[in-house]
C-alpha cells in the first residue's frame, strides 16, 4: 500500500508543466526512437512467428468436417486482435523497455545524476519520465497495429506453405464476423499498458538505493511488477469494455 | 551567506544531526570536515534540500529554504552550483552539453551566447577544445573540472563541493583546490566544501567546521586548526604518525 501511495505521489510530480517545451519535445523525439522505433524488430519477429503458430495450431485442431475452412482465419484474426497483439506484445515490451528504463534511471540515481538535476532546480521526474510516458502512449498503439498486421501475415504464410488452407479461405476468415470495436478495445488496452510499463519501471528505477547490484534488482522488479500490473489491468479492462 | 540554525535530522531511530548551527560566509571557502559517518554529507544534503530537516532553519541570505515550496526552492537552486563526489555528469551528453544544460533549462540566451558562456567556463577550468568529448572519455580530474564548469555556468552565488579531491592524485587535487579558491574569490560566492583531505584544509580552509557525532564540534580556520588543543580535532588532523611528527616539531619550534 505504501508503494502504491509513493507511486501516486511520483505521478503527481511527473504530470507537471515542463520547464521548457523545446527540451521536452527534443526528449520526446529521442524516446519515440528509443521506446518505439527500436522495438519494431522484436515486435515484427515475435508477431510473425506467433501468428504463424496460432494459425497452424488452430488448423491442426480442426478435425470436424462441420467447421468451415475459413474458421482458421477467423480464429487467427480474433486471437491476434483481442489478446495476442495488445497483451502478449505488451508483456514482451515490458521485458525489453521496462528493464531498460529501470536500469537507465536507476543508474542515474546511484551516480547522483538525478541529484544534480534536482539541485539545478529541474523537476527530475518530469524531465526524465514524462517524455517516456508520452512516447509510450503515442507509439504503443502503432506497434500493436503493426503487430496485428504481421501476425495475420505470418498466419497466412504458414497456412499456405503447409497447404492447410487457401488464400481465399484465410482472407474470408479474417473478414468474417469482424467487429471494428475490437480494434478500439485493443488500442485502449495498449495505451493503458504502455503507461503502466513506463511508469512502473520508472518508479523502480527512480527510487533505487545502493549500487549496481540494486540497479539490477530494481530492473528485475520493474519487469515483474509491470507484467503483473498488465495482467491485472487486462482483466479489469476486459470486464469493463467487452462485457 | 548561508546560515544553518539548530538543524536536526534523523533517519529512523538514528539521529544524525543534533542541533547543528553555523554560518558560511560569502567570498570564503567554508569547509565541513569530519570523520566518515559523522554527518557532514547529511548536513550538506540538508542544506541543498536533498534531505528534509526534521527541525531548524537554513537561510540563504535571509531566505529560509526549509519553508519554501518546490517552485520557490527551484529559484534558489538556480543560484546554487554543485560539484558532486563522482562529478555526476550526464553521460548521454558531451562535455559541452553538460555545461550548457543549465543554460538551456533556465536562461533565454541565444545559441551563440550559450556557446560563448560554455567556452568561457571550459577555458576557466583549463578544458578549452574538449567540448565534443563524452564524460566516459575523460579522466577523473577532467570530470571534476567539467563538474566545476557546469556548476559555475549559471554564475552561482553558492557553490557546494562534495569531496572534490576524492580519487584524485595529489597534483590534480591541488589544481582542483586552487580552482575552487580562485573561483570563490573571483565570483564572491559562498563556497561550502565537504572534505577529508587535510591538504585542502590547510590550503583553502578560510572557515572550517568540524562535525563530530552529528554536532558542530569545533569551528575555526586553517591557522587555528593547527594550534587547537581540542582532542577530537587532534585525532582527526594528526591521525598519521607523519602528521604527529609535524605537530611535535611545530610545538618544539614554538618552544
Amino acid at each position: 500500500m505504501r508503494k502504491i501511495g509513493k507511486y501516486i505521489l511520483m505521478l503527481k510530480d511527473v504530470f507537471t508543466i515542463p520547464n521548457k517545451w523545446k527540451v521536452f519535445f527534443e526528449r520526446l523525439i529521442d524516446e519515440l526512437n528509443g521506446i518505439g522505433i527500436n522495438s519494431l524488430p522484436i515486435v515484427a519477429l515475435m508477431s510473425s512467428f506467433i501468428g504463424g503458430v496460432i494459425a497452424l495450431q488452430t488448423a491442426s485442431n480442426m478435425s470436424s468436417p462441420l467447421l468451415p475452412a475459413y474458421t482458421v482465419g477467423y480464429i487467427t484474426q480474433s486471437s491476434t486482435i483481442l489478446e495476442f497483439s495488445p497483451t502478449i506484445i505488451s508483456l514482451i515490451l515490458a521485458g525489453k523497455i521496462g528493464s531498460n528504463i529501470a536500469s537507465e534511471i536507476g543508474t542515474m540515481r546511484v551516480t547522483e545524476q538525478i541529484d544534480a538535476l534536482e539541485i539545478m532546480g529541474v523537476n527530475s521526474l518530469n524531465f526524465l519520465v514524462l517524455p517516456k510516458i508520452t512516447a509510450a502512449v503515442i507509439f504503443f498503439p502503432i506497434l500493436v497495429i503493426f503487430s496485428m498486421a504481421l501476425s495475420m501475415l505470418g498466419g497466412w504464410i504458414s497456412l499456405v506453405l503447409s497447404n492447410l488452407c487457401t488464400t481465399e479461405e484465410y482472407l474470408l476468415g479474417l473478414r468474417a464476423f469482424f467487429d471494428p470495436f475490437h480494434i478500439k478495445y485493443a488500442l485502449t488496452k495498449t495505451v493503458v499498458f504502455g503507461f503502466l510499463i513506463v511508469s512502473v519501471s520508472s518508479f523502480y528505477g527512480y527510487y533505487v538505493k545502493g549500487g549496481s547490484l540494486d540497479v539490477g534488482r530494481a530492473s528485475t522488479q520493474a519487469v515483474v511488477s509491470s507484467s503483473v500490473t498488465i495482467l491485472i489491468a487486462n482483466f479489469l479492462l476486459t470486464q469493463m469494455i467487452l462485457l | 551567506m548561508i546560515e544553518v540554525i539548530n538543524v536536526n535530522k534523523s533517519f529512523g531511530e538514528n539521529q544524525v544531526l543534533k542541533d547543528v548551527s553555523s554560518s558560511f560566509e560569502k567570498g570564503k571557502v567554508n569547509l565541513i570536515i569530519g570523520q566518515s559517518g559523522q554527518g557532514k554529507s547529511v548536513l550538506a544534503k540538508c542544506m541543498v534540500g536533498l534531505h528534509e530537516v526534521d527541525s531548524g532553519k537554513i537561510l540563504y541570505d535571509g531566505r529560509d529554504f526549509t519553508q519554501l515550496d518546490r517552485y520557490e526552492r527551484s529559484l534558489i537552486r538556480q543560484e546554487i552550483g554543485m560539484l558532486f563526489q563522482g562529478a555526476a555528469l550526464f553521460d548521454s551528453m558531451t562535455v559541452e552539453g553538460n555545461v550548457m544544460f543549465p543554460l538551456i533549462m533556465f536562461t533565454k540566451m541565444t545559441k551563440g551566447e550559450m556557446q560563448k558562456r560554455v567556452d568561457f567556463c571550459l577555458e576557466r577550468v583549463n578544458l578549452s577544445g574538449r567540448n565534443k568529448l563524452f564524460p566516459s572519455e575523460c579522466s577523473g580530474g577532467m570530470q571534476k573540472r567539467i563538474g566545476i564548469a557546469r556548476a559555475i555556468s549559471m554564475n552561482p552565488q553558492y557553490l557546494f563541493c562534495d569531496e572534490p579531491n576524492s580519487g584524485l592524485d595529489p597534483q590534480t587535487s591541488i589544481l582542483i583546490d586552487g580552482l575552487i579558491k580562485d573561483l570563490t574569490a573571483e565570483y564572491q560566492m559562498t563556497t561550502v566544501v565537504i572534505t577529508h583531505d587535510m591538504n585542502s584544509v590547510i590550503e583553502i580552509g578560510d572557515n572550517i567546521i568540524f562535525i563530530y557525532k552529528g554536532q558542530n564540534w569545533w569551528q575555526g580556520n586553517r591557522e587555528t586548526i593547527i594550534t587547537t588543543d581540542n582532542p577530537e580535532i587532534g585525532n582527526f588532523v594528526y591521525a598519521s604518525e607523519f602528521m604527529k611528527e609535524i605537530r611535535m616539531s611545530m610545538q618544539e619550534k614554538r618552544g
